[in-house]
C-alpha cells in the first residue's frame, strides 16, 4: 500500500466581500496517495481553486482559512505553518503551475533565470548546477535550443511554451507534489495535447503526485486515477476513475456528465441542469445541490449530507440522502 | 428554383498592419447560407474566426471580396442604410459583461437596440423588453437590475434577448458559451437551437470546442491561419474528416471514457500555429503535417471539392 | 422530451443602485466624510455668508484696526479695521465662485476636444493633442497672469483666465477613457445594434467615463483655488477691496510677526478647505472606481 501523501481535513474558507461574507469552501476533505493523480472537477464558484489556494497560503484579498487541517507528508499542517515556512515547502516539496503562464512569470526577467531563482533560493543547487539543470530541464519540458532560449523574455514565447516554462519551473526542485490549477484551459486544443502528455511523462518518470483542478471532464477522465467532485464549497463525490466513469452516484455528477457537449452528440437531446449555483453568505445548513437536484426531498433541506463511502470494497464516497432512489433510477 | 440566400461572402480577405507588418487574418473565404440554417467556424486561435464573423456583419472592412446579405452587398451601402440593414443582422458576444454597458440597466440595454432604430413609444418597448425576457428565459422582474448583478449564463440571455429585439434574420454567434460554466452552456445553446427553429434564423456559429459545434451545426468550415482547409456538412466532416488538421483537432478532443481503459493515449502532434505575421510558404500547415510532402511546402493547395458540399484544400486530394 | 427548464428569477428587483452602493463605499473613508461636510459647511457659507458676516467686507474701522482676536472681531481684525471673520466668510463666496465656475469653464472645454478627439481620431486627434501638448508646456500660471493683465482683474476675466488655461488634463484624460473604449466589446455591440457615432458617444462612451471626470473636478477644484491665490500673491488676484483668501494671505506676510492672527486664521480655513476638497476627491476614486 503506497504512503498517504496528503491528507486534508475539514477545510473552510470565507471571503469578505464589503458588508457580506462568502463561504466558498465549507469543509473539504480528501486525501492523495504518493504517485496518485487526483483530479478535483467543479463549476465556477465551486471552490476547487481556492480549497488549493487556502493550503498553499495564496489566497487573495479578504480569504481565511476558518478551520480545517492539510498535513503533508505525515509530518506538517500546511494550514498552520508561518508564511516562511510555506514558502520553503511551496516550490520545493511542492510544485505549482497555473492557468495563465502569462501573469505568473515575471515579464522583465529572462526565463533561465526564472528557472534557476527556484533552484537557489531553496538552496537546491550551486549556481553552476542550477544553470546546468535549467538547461536539461528546457530540453526535458520540450523547449528547443534550451541555451538559445535561455536568454528570452516570456512575451518572446508562446502560450504554449510559456505553460512550458511554468512546468518547468514547477518540477525544478523535484517536488514530491505537483499542483495543476487549470494548467490547459487557456490553450487550444492541439497545445492541450501536448501539455498534458507531457505532465504526464514527467510524472510516470519521477513518481510524482498530481493534484489536478479542472472544469474539463475530458481533461479529468483522460488524466487522472481519481477523481472528486465539488459543488458549493462542498466534496458531493469522490471515485476512483473506473468507479466515476462507469457509475457516478450523485445526482450533480450525473446531471453534468449529461450536460457534456462531445463530438458525436449530434442528434441526441441534451439534458440542461435547471437554474445555476448559488453564492452563499452563509455557512450551508442544507445540500448545496437542493434547488437544482431531481431527487430532493425535505431531509435534503434539513440536513447537509455527509460525505460518506458508499460500500466497503470500493473507493467511493458520496454526499447524498438518496442513493437508493439514484441507484434505482440509473438501474 | 432556388431561394436566395441569407448571406453569400465572395472571395473577403483581410489583413491587418502591426508594427508595419502585414498580419493576414482571413484570406479568401467563401461561402454562402440559407435561412435556418448555421455554419459552425471551427478553428484554434490566430485561425481568423472572429475577425471572419464580423467581417459578415461589417463590423470590419474586408479588404477584398464582398458580402452580401439578403441580396445586398454591404460594401455598398452608406454609413445609414448600414445602421438600418444592422436590424436584420446581429451579433452575440463571447463575454456578455464587456458586451454589456455598465451604466445601464438590463432592460434599458434591450429597450436601446429599439430606441436607436426610434422604434415604438417607451411604453412600447417595455413591452416588447419583458417579452424578449420571458423567451430568453429571464424573469421580467429583473429588467431594472445592473449587468454586474447577474451570473455569466443570465447575462449572456440578456445579449441575446438584445440581439433578438429587431428581429434579425442572421446572428453571428462569436464564442457565445466559452465563458459559461458546462450546466449553463446547455441552457444556451438549447436556447439558441430553439429560437433558430421558432424564427427561422440564420446562424454563423463561432467555437473552438468542436462538440458543440457538431450539435449546432448544419455546415462545417475548418479555418487555420486564416484560410479554409475544409468545408463540410457537420456529419460529413465527423464521420469523414479529409484534412490532416481536421483529423488532428477531431483526435485532440479529449472526451470522456466508457471505462478506465478505454482512456485515450496521450500523444500529441508536434509544435504550433505559427505566428500569422510570418505564415509558412507552401500549405500553412505543412510544417505540423505528418504527410506534407515538398509540394506541400512550395505550392498552396486550391480549395477543391471532393464529393458533394465537401471541399478540402490539401495536395493529397488533388 | 425533455425541456430546458430556465428558472433564473432568483436575483429579486434590487433597489440598491450603483450610486448606492457607491455612497456605501464612500462612507468607509472617515477623512472623505470629513472632508464632504467641510466642502458642505463651504458651500453653505458661500451662499449665506453675506446674510450671516457680521460685517460688510467695505466697512473699515480705522479705530479698531490691527487689533488681536476679541469678542467683537473674533478673528481679529486687518490694519484697515475690516473683521477678519466677515473678510473670510465673504472671501468663501468669490472663492467658490471662481474656483467652481473656472474649473467648470476647463472641464467643458476638456470634455468636448477630449471626446472629439478620442472618438474621430485621425486629424482631428492629432490638432488636439498638438494643442494638449502646448498647452503642457506653456507654464500655465503666466499665461494666467498675461491674461488677468489684458483681461483686468474681476471676477469674470480671472474665472475665464484660470478656466481656459486648464482644459489641457481632462482633454488628456478623457481622451486616453474614449481610446480605449473605442475598441471595446461594449462599443462594437452598440455599432452591430445600429447605433450612431453621436448615440455611443452619448449613451455608451460618456456616462462611462463620467466617473473618472467627476473624480478629476474634484481634484481640480482645490487646484483653482491654489492658482487664484497665487495669482493674488504677486497683485494680480481679485482687486481689493473685494476679499480672498489670496489677498489676504498676500497681505499678512508682511505683519507676520506683529499681527500673527492675520496670517493663522485665513491660512487655517484656506488649507484645511484644500484638503477637504482633496479628501473628497480621493474619497470619490476609491467610491466610483472600486477597483482602480
Amino acid at each position: 500500500m503506497t504512503q498517504e501523501l496528503l491528507r486534508v481535513t475539514d477545510l473552510k474558507t470565507e471571503f469578505q466581500r464589503g458588508d457580506e461574507k462568502v463561504y466558498t469552501v465549507n469543509g473539504v476533505s480528501f486525501s492523495l496517495r504518493e504517485g496518485e493523480t487526483l483530479g478535483i472537477v467543479g463549476e465556477s464558484g465551486s471552490g476547487k481553486s481556492v480549497t488549493v489556494h487556502s493550503m498553499l497560503g495564496l489566497l487573495q484579498g479578504a480569504g481565511k482559512v476558518s478551520s480545517g487541517q492539510a498535513i503533508f507528508q505525515n509530518r506538517v499542517d500546511l494550514l498552520q505553518l508561518r508564511r516562511k515556512q510555506l514558502e520553503d515547502i511551496r516550490g520545493r516539496d511542492i510544485g505549482v503551475i497555473f492557468q495563465d503562464p502569462m501573469t505568473s512569470l515575471n515579464p522583465t526577467m529572462r526565463i533561465g533565470n526564472q528557472i534557476m531563482e527556484g533552484m537557489l533560493t531553496h538552496q537546491y543547487a550551486s549556481r553552476k548546477k542550477a544553470f546546468e539543470r535549467t538547461l536539461d530541464l528546457l530540453h526535458e519540458v520540450g523547449i528547443p535550443e534550451p541555451k538559445a532560449r535561455f536568454r528570452n523574455f516570456p512575451f518572446e514565447f508562446s502560450g504554449g511554451m510559456r505553460q512550458r516554462v511554468m512546468i518547468a519551473m514547477a518540477i525544478a526542485c523535484e517536488p514530491q507534489l505537483l499542483i495543476a490549477d487549470e494548467p490547459t484551459t487557456a490553450l487550444d486544443v492541439t497545445v492541450q495535447m501536448q501539455i498534458l502528455a507531457l505532465m504526464q511523462k514527467l510524472k510516470q518518470d519521477r513518481k510524482m503526485s498530481v493534484l489536478m483542478i479542472t472544469h474539463d471532464f475530458g481533461v479529468a477522465t483522460n488524466f487522472c486515477d481519481r477523481i472528486l467532485v465539488m459543488y458549493g464549497g462542498k466534496v458531493m463525490e469522490a471515485a476512483s476513475l473506473d468507479t466515476f466513469i462507469r457509475r457516478p452516484l450523485h445526482p450533480y455528477t450525473i446531471a453534468l456528465k449529461s450536460s457534456i457537449i462531445e463530438v458525436g452528440d449530434r442528434h441526441k437531446k441534451l439534458q440542461a441542469i435547471p437554474g445555476m449555483a448559488k453564492v452563499w453568505n452563509a455557512p450551508p445548513h442544507h445540500c448545496p445541490f437542493y434547488e437544482r437536484c431531481t431527487f430532493a426531498t425535505q431531509q435534503c433541506l434539513k440536513e447537509v449530507p455527509e460525505l460518506t463511502q458508499v460500500d466497503d470494497q470500493e473507493d467511493h464516497w458520496l454526499a447524498c440522502h438518496h442513493v437508493e432512489e439514484v441507484l434505482k433510477s440509473v438501474g | 428554383m432556388s431561394v436566395e440566400p441569407l448571406i453569400v461572402a465572395e472571395s473577403i480577405s483581410k489583413n491587418f498592419r502591426v508594427s508595419r507588418r502585414t498580419l493576414r487574418a482571413v484570406q479568401r473565404v467563401s461561402f454562402s447560407l440559407q435561412a435556418g440554417e448555421t455554419l459552425g467556424l471551427v478553428g484554434e486561435s490566430g485561425s481568423g474566426k472572429s475577425t471572419l464573423g464580423r467581417l459578415c456583419l461589417r463590423l470590419l472592412e474586408a479588404d477584398e471580396g464582398s458580402v452580401r446579405v439578403g441580396g445586398q452587398d454591404l460594401a455598398k451601402l452608406s454609413p445609414k442604410a448600414l445602421r438600418e440593414k444592422r436590424k436584420e443582422m446581429q451579433f452575440v458576444f463571447q463575454d456578455p459583461m464587456a458586451s454589456l454597458n455598465p451604466r445601464m440597466t438590463v432592460g434599458k440595454a434591450v429597450s436601446d437596440a429599439l430606441r436607436i432604430h426610434g422604434i415604438g413609444t417607451k411604453q412600447e418597448r417595455l413591452n416588447r423588453v419583458e417579452e424578449l425576457f420571458t423567451r430568453v428565459g429571464l424573469s421580467p422582474e429583473i429588467i431594472d437590475v445592473f449587468p454586474f448583478e447577474l451570473s455569466g449564463g443570465q447575462q449572456q440571455r440578456v445579449g441575446i434577448a438584445r440581439a433578438l429585439a429587431l428581429r434579425p434574420k442572421l446572428i453571428v454567434c462569436d464564442e457565445p458559451i466559452s465563458a459559461l460554466d458546462v450546466s449553463i452552456q446547455v441552457q444556451i445553446i438549447e436556447l439558441l437551437r430553439d429560437l433558430q427553429k421558432e424564427m427561422n434564423l440564420g446562424y454563423i456559429f463561432i467555437s473552438h470546442n468542436l462538440g458543440v459545434v457538431q450539435y449546432l451545426s448544419d455546415y462545417v468550415m475548418v479555418l487555420y491561419l486564416g484560410e479554409v482547409v475544409e468545408y463540410a456538412s457537420a456529419d460529413d466532416l465527423f464521420e469523414h474528416p479529409s484534412h490532416p488538421y481536421t483529423k488532428v483537432l477531431i483526435e485532440s478532443i479529449l472526451s470522456v471514457p466508457s471505462s478506465d481503459a478505454g482512456r485515450r493515449e496521450l500523444i500529441a502532434i508536434p509544435g504550433e500555429v505559427p505566428s500569422p505575421l510570418s505564415p509558412p510558404s507552401g500549405c500553412p500547415f505543412h510544417p505540423r503535417c505528418k504527410e506534407a510532402t515538398d509540394h506541400c511546402r512550395q505550392e498552396k493547395p486550391l480549395l477543391r471539392e471532393i464529393a458533394s458540399r465537401h471541399q478540402v484544400s490539401c495536395h493529397l486530394y488533388a | 422530451m425533455a425541456v430546458v427548464m430556465t428558472n433564473v428569477a432568483a436575483t429579486k428587483r434590487k433597489k440598491r443602485s450603483q450610486w448606492g452602493l457607491a455612497f456605501r463605499r464612500y462612507r468607509r473613508n472617515k477623512l472623505a466624510v470629513f472632508g464632504l461636510i467641510w466642502v458642505a459647511l463651504f458651500l453653505l457659507i458661500g451662499v449665506i455668508g453675506p446674510y450671516i458676516a457680521p460685517y460688510n467686507y467695505q466697512t473699515a474701522n480705522f479705530l479698531a484696526a490691527n487689533s488681536p482676536p476679541s469678542l467683537a472681531h473674533i478673528f481679529g481684525t486687518d490694519n484697515l479695521g475690516h473683521d477678519m471673520f466677515s473678510e473670510i466668510i465673504w472671501s468663501v463666496q468669490n472663492a467658490l465662485e471662481i474656483a467652481f465656475g473656472a474649473t467648470l469653464v476647463s472641464f467643458l472645454i476638456g470634455i468636448v476636444l477630449g471626446m472629439w478627439a478620442g472618438l474621430r481620431g485621425g486629424l482631428a486627434d492629432l490638432i488636439i493633442m498638438r494643442l494638449v501638448d502646448s498647452m503642457f508646456a506653456i507654464p500655465t500660471y503666466f499665461l494666467d497672469l498675461i491674461l488677468v493683465v489684458s483681461f483686468g482683474r474681476g471676477m469674470g476675466p480671472i474665472l475665464l483666465a484660470i478656466g481656459i488655461t486648464g482644459w489641457a488634463s481632462y482633454a488628456r484624460l478623457i481622451r486616453s477613457q474614449v481610446l480605449s473604449m473605442r475598441n471595446s466589446d461594449m462599443v462594437e455591440a452598440a455599432r452591430s445594434l445600429g447605433a450612431s457615432q453621436t448615440q455611443i458617444a452619448w449613451r455608451y462612451v460618456l456616462p462611462n467615463v463620467m466617473n473618472s471626470m467627476v473624480v478629476a473636478l474634484a481634484f481640480g477644484i482645490p487646484g483653482d483655488l491654489t492658482v487664484m491665490a497665487g495669482l493674488s500673491v504677486v497683485g494680480m488676484g481679485l482687486r481689493p477691496p473685494l476679499p480672498s483668501f489670496g489677498n489676504m494671505l498676500a497681505q499678512s506676510g508682511v505683519n507676520v510677526l506683529g499681527y500673527p492672527w492675520l496670517m493663522y486664521f485665513p491660512a487655517i480655513v484656506f488649507a484645511i478647505t484644500l484638503l477637504s476638497f482633496l479628501f473628497v476627491a480621493d474619497g470619490l476614486q476609491e467610491a466610483l472606481n472600486p477597483k482602480g
